[in-house]
């Protein structure tokens, strides 16, 4: 008769609340292959760390968003938040869904521009638009919101010189009791503010008024808070109207919906999380609400990031040893850290392994490879016993792991797309040393010439006279 | 006698079942132990050293690498940490 595999022998003490987190768990979820291709696979083929997106769920979120907005509004648009995830691949497939492109900055406008959206498929946000980009996005007739008065100033300039008339939108930071609130960006609503900018702007001779633009937060799982939010600002752009008698072209309701993810905070797994249709079911009622049933409702944009993307990707990764702490918990190291999972940080993300072990299942803490105390994955996940070279599978990480990822020790992984039929596609290939000394540049003086051959490293006596202090 | 620095009388009064489940009457703490984990308590009940217990783990378990002397170690280490098997009074 075979003998069973050998495990370490393992030893936990059972407390109220985690009795049934250690001993055999039938009900461990495994996720041995993505979208079809075995992790193991897809491991020995691209390497490992490995992100692995899903073009197939990507593609089914984007679907779901829209028609959940499709069915609440007559003119709805989502705008792809490029800071979540500007890999190209997945840029594209947002665009070939008709998104438009949503950028912060001079550089996020650029790569939208490089794939080939049109600067008038361009949303352009963020606090520090340079004068340059504001040159381009008014020639190339991007839908800009400004966030200062100093923009503002800056567009008339740049209107005046061209001899031309472009359409200035606004980011409005409103109360759509949300904590914290966000207030650093845009002009405040209920200061007044915002109705002295959609005044300078409507009421300056140089610009015409575009849309009214706002974003609540981030991570809002209470989709009344958009419903608060869109009644807010349709109430604004009534008040605009009837003020400066110009119409705002458009409201846009920015990012935040939740994705699956947990936060550290929260008791509740984030699969709980309200769905599109919900948040999308709040912000058209409002809407409708605030209307007066005979005039048309403004187009509406929504600037949908995380909740669109960060379930469709997935981070592979290796044990590279385990050990017991001195407190005798067991931990892990792995080769993917908080260098590539900087959402680690807020969120509880799902570690599972990509085979069953079989293994006694314990507490246990996941440690990146970065040599820093900071470099936790997660403090306490029930896994079985495992050993070095096993694959385990990191999510959801596709939204802003990519984007925020650092070179930091380790050069960065590879990203594959897997389409829906089932192929991997490389859509970024693995660093290599050359993308991280390329921009480098070394003064002629610090040249080591003396340590090419080794034991030739000159002396102070060599190069000069000892000191003497 | 034992071999070890376990008190064959508390090792005695555990109450152990074949699924893994450990309760100490002495203190009232329930643990959770793996197959090696019972090979190591049934092993130290009997009497037997941390090698012989390391050497029976070779015989009873397909082993690949070769840290079964350091695992039975820290495993023995786990228990005093635990009051686990240990003269009471010296219950860590
Ligand atoms: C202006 C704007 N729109 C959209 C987003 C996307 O947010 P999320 O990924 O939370 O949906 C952000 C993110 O901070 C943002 O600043």
């Amino acid at each position: 008769m075979a003998r069973p595999a050998y495990e370490k022998p393992t030893l936990v003490r059972n407390t109220i609340g985690l009795m049934n987190k250690a001993g055999r768990r039938a009900d461990l979820d495994e996720e041995s292959s993505l979208d079809g291709i075995p992790v193991t696979k897809l491991c020995a083929e691209f390497g490992s760390p490995l992100f692995v997106f899903s073009e197939r769920r990507l593609r089914a979120k984007i679907q779901e968003a829209k028609d959940a907005l499709a069915r609440r509004h007559p003119k709805a648009t989502l705008c792809w938040s490029y800071k979540t995830n500007y890999l190209d691949a997945i840029c594209a497939v947002h665009h070939q869904e008709g998104s438009l492109a949503e950028v912060v900055s001079g550089m996020e406008y650029e790569k939208a521009r490089r794939l080939g959206v049109p600067g008038d498929r361009i949303v352009f946000n963020g606090p520090a638009k340079t004068r340059t980009e504001l040159e381009r996005a008014v020639q190339e007739r991007a839908i800009v919101h400004a966030d200062h008065m100093e923009e503002i100033c800056l567009l008339e300039r740049i209107a005046a010189e061209r001899g031309e008339r472009p359409t200035v939108g606004l980011r409005v930071s409103l109360d759509a009791g949300v904590h914290p609130r966000w207030d650093r960006f845009g002009f405040n609503l209920e200061s007044g503010q915002a109705l002295q900018a959609a005044r300078r702007i409507a009421r300056g001779g140089r610009l015409n008024l575009g849309g009214l633009h706002t974003h609540i937060g981030t991570f809002i799982t209470e989709p009344a808070a958009y419903g608060r939010s869109a009644a807010t600002l349709a109430a604004f752009a009534g008040a605009v109207e009837k003020d400066t008698g110009a119409r705002p072209t458009h409201l846009d309701l920015g990012g935040g919906y939740a994705s699956t993810n947990t936060l550290g905070s929260q008791y509740h797994s984030g699969a709980l999380a309200p769905t599109f249709a919900e948040y999308a079911e709040a912000i058209g009622s409002a809407l409708v609400d605030a209307g007066d049933g005979t005039t048309p409702l403004l187009p509406l944009l929504v600037e949908a990031g995380r909740t669109l993307v960060d379930d469709c990707g997935t981070l592979l990764a290796t044990v590279l040893s385990v050990k017991r702490l001195g407190d005798g918990r067991r931990a892990i190291v792995i080769d993917a850290g908080v260098n590539l999972l900087f959402t680690a940080w807020w969120y509880r993300l799902n570690v599972v392994p990509a085979r069953n072990t079989g293994g006694f299942i314990e507490e246990t803490v996941v440690y990146g490879p970065l040599c820093m105390n900071i470099d936790c994955i997660r403090e306490s996940v029930a896994l079985p016993d495992l050993k070095p070279g096993d694959r385990l599978s990191i999510s959801p990480v596709g939204a802003y792991c990519v984007t925020q990822s650092m070179q930091f020790i380790h050069l960065r992984p590879a990203c594959v797309m897997i389409d829906p039929r089932g192929r991997a596609h490389v859509i970024r290939r693995a660093e290599v040393l050359e993308d991280l000394t390329g921009p480098e540049r070394l003064p002629e003086y610090l040249r080591l010439e003396g340590m090419r051959e080794p034991g030739a490293v000159r002396r102070p006596a060599e190069t000069g006279p000892a000191r003497r202090d | 006698m034992s071999r070890t620095d376990f008190d064959p009388s508390a090792l005695r009064a555990l109450a152990i079942s074949e699924t893994g489940f450990v309760f100490d009457p002495r203190t009232g703490h329930s643990y959770s132990v793996n197959g090696t984990g019972l090979a190591v308590l049934s092993g130290l009940r009997e009497g037997l050293d941390l090698p012989g217990i390391a050497r029976r783990l070779y015989e009873q378990f397909e082993v690949e690498d070769a840290t079964v002397e350091e695992d039975v170690a820290l495993f023995a280490q786990r228990m005093r940490d635990f009051g686990l098997g240990v003269r009471p009074g010296t219950a860590g």
